[in-house]
């Protein structure tokens, strides 16, 4: 029990992947403009993180080391091929609106990341559980982002208006920065700084 | 005039960092000096104008509906296409391997300068993400896919170094502790980003 505890909630909090060990950065900006993509992405990079390091795990003896990276490759675009016919079959809006940033799993460095420090060298069921919690760390990250954007943004939760009528016809205002691109950094970075501020233990020297 | 709209274009209007986010996480990871910065940024464009015209071909020829037809009429009806990602990827790391390879025989100089660098842009989102790009863009020819490859690079490499010689600076300024580091990047690269947007209202 702890153990499953130890590897499925740190990643949540005190080893994020996303805001402690900066990996998986890219697609976590560009796909949380809305909170329901967001969810996708995030439920996608969970599943493909865990049976990836899964199955890395198990093969881990037999891949020599030298070409591990391709072998590696080769396991998580096949994984994440899975996943883009799966959305297209069930999901095909969202999918179109995630567009290449499914197939950008295959290069989430977290991914590669839990693939390397990770699952070389732990059994199956620890590999998947420490997947499991990555990425449900980064899926974390993704939905504050996608919520403060998407309720700022266009005063929507999931599509539904959630900001009353009354706020606009008393002057209120969608705050059209938060859909563009810059803000998902800057939002980012404050949930750093809100983070770090908690837990001292993780600032940084100045260089 | 074409390619060099393209060129302008997607150095400056969609750029790889502030538009797409592509290639994040070795852009903060690596641009802690202007000097390192500005040979990961090297390497990533110099990848960029190999592979990206490469899958071009391989999108062109052998992965988009009915791309066979040059082998036989028979098979014009295949669609590999759910192939793209584990064909494009394998490319990328085969190319960036043969890259290193060449790069270490023929020029030492320059694989001093980039030999540390190749073998991590195989995972660069940035090199994958700019060849599905291309693929979902649908460019006419070679030359075009070369050209947006070249520019993407370049717009890269141009993100890279400029926030690299801003965080040179930032070592001398106060900033709050928990800001320190990787937190103070991420708003940087934020505020470049909306300055950068001011480029959107370029018409070519």
């Amino acid at each position: 029990m702890s153990n499953f505890k130890k590897l499925v909630i740190e990643p949540l909090r005190k080893t994020n992947p996303v805001t402690v060990l900066v990996l998986g950065i890219c697609s976590c900006l560009a796909v949380t403009a809305q909170l329901k993509p967001a969810l996708v992405m995030g439920a996608s990079v969970t599943v493909v993180t865990a049976l990836s390091n899964f199955i890395i795990s198990l093969l881990r003896k037999g891949i020599p080391s030298r070409i591990r990276i391709i072998v590696q490759l080769v396991v998580v675009a096949a994984l994440v091929i899975l996943i883009d016919q799966f959305l297209k079959a069930f999901a095909y809006d969202v999918s179109k609106q995630l567009s290449v940033y499914v197939g950008l799993i295959i290069t989430n460095c977290i991914i590669m990341g839990r693939l390397e420090a990770f699952a070389l060298s732990h059994g199956p069921w620890e590999s998947f559980l420490d997947g499991l919690g990555n990425g449900l760390g980064y899926s974390l990250i993704l939905v504050v982002v996608a919520f403060f954007r998407e309720l700022l943004g266009s005063g929507t939760l999931l599509g539904y208006q959630v900001i009353p009528q009354s706020f606009y016809e008393a002057g209120y205002m969608n705050n059209g920065l938060m859909i563009l691109p810059p803000m998902a950094l800057i939002i980012v970075g404050v949930i750093i700084w809100i983070q770090r501020t908690r837990h001292p233990e993780m600032q940084e020297n100045q260089n | 005039m074409e390619l060099f709209k393209l060129l302008i274009k997607s150095v400056f209007v969609d750029n790889m960092i502030f538009a797409y986010f592509l290639g994040m996480c070795s852009y903060l990871a690596v641009s802690k000096t202007v000097k390192t910065s500005a040979g990961l940024g090297l390497a990533v464009t110099f990848v960029l104008v190999v592979t990206v015209p490469v899958n071009y071909l391989i999108n062109k020829y052998l992965l988009s509906p009915g791309a066979l037809t040059w082998i036989s009429p028979k098979l014009a009806s295949v669609d590999l296409s759910f192939l793209t990602y584990i064909l494009f990827i394998a490319i990328i790391a085969a190319i960036v391997q043969i890259l290193e390879m060449v790069i270490e025989t023929f020029t030492p100089a320059l694989h001093s300068a980039l030999g540390i660098f190749l073998p991590l842009i195989a995972v660069n989102c940035a090199i994958l993400g700019c060849s599905l790009f291309m693929q979902e863009r649908g460019f006419g020819n070679v030359g075009e896919a070369a050209v947006f490859g070249l520019g993407s690079g370049l717009g890269w490499l141009l993100a890279i170094t400029t926030i690299a010689a801003i965080r040179e600076k930032l070592r001398y300024s106060k900033i709050p502790k928990g800001l320190q580091g990787v937190g103070i990047s991420f708003i940087i690269t934020g505020l470049m980003g909306v300055a950068f947007m001011a480029f959107m209202g370029i018409k070519l």
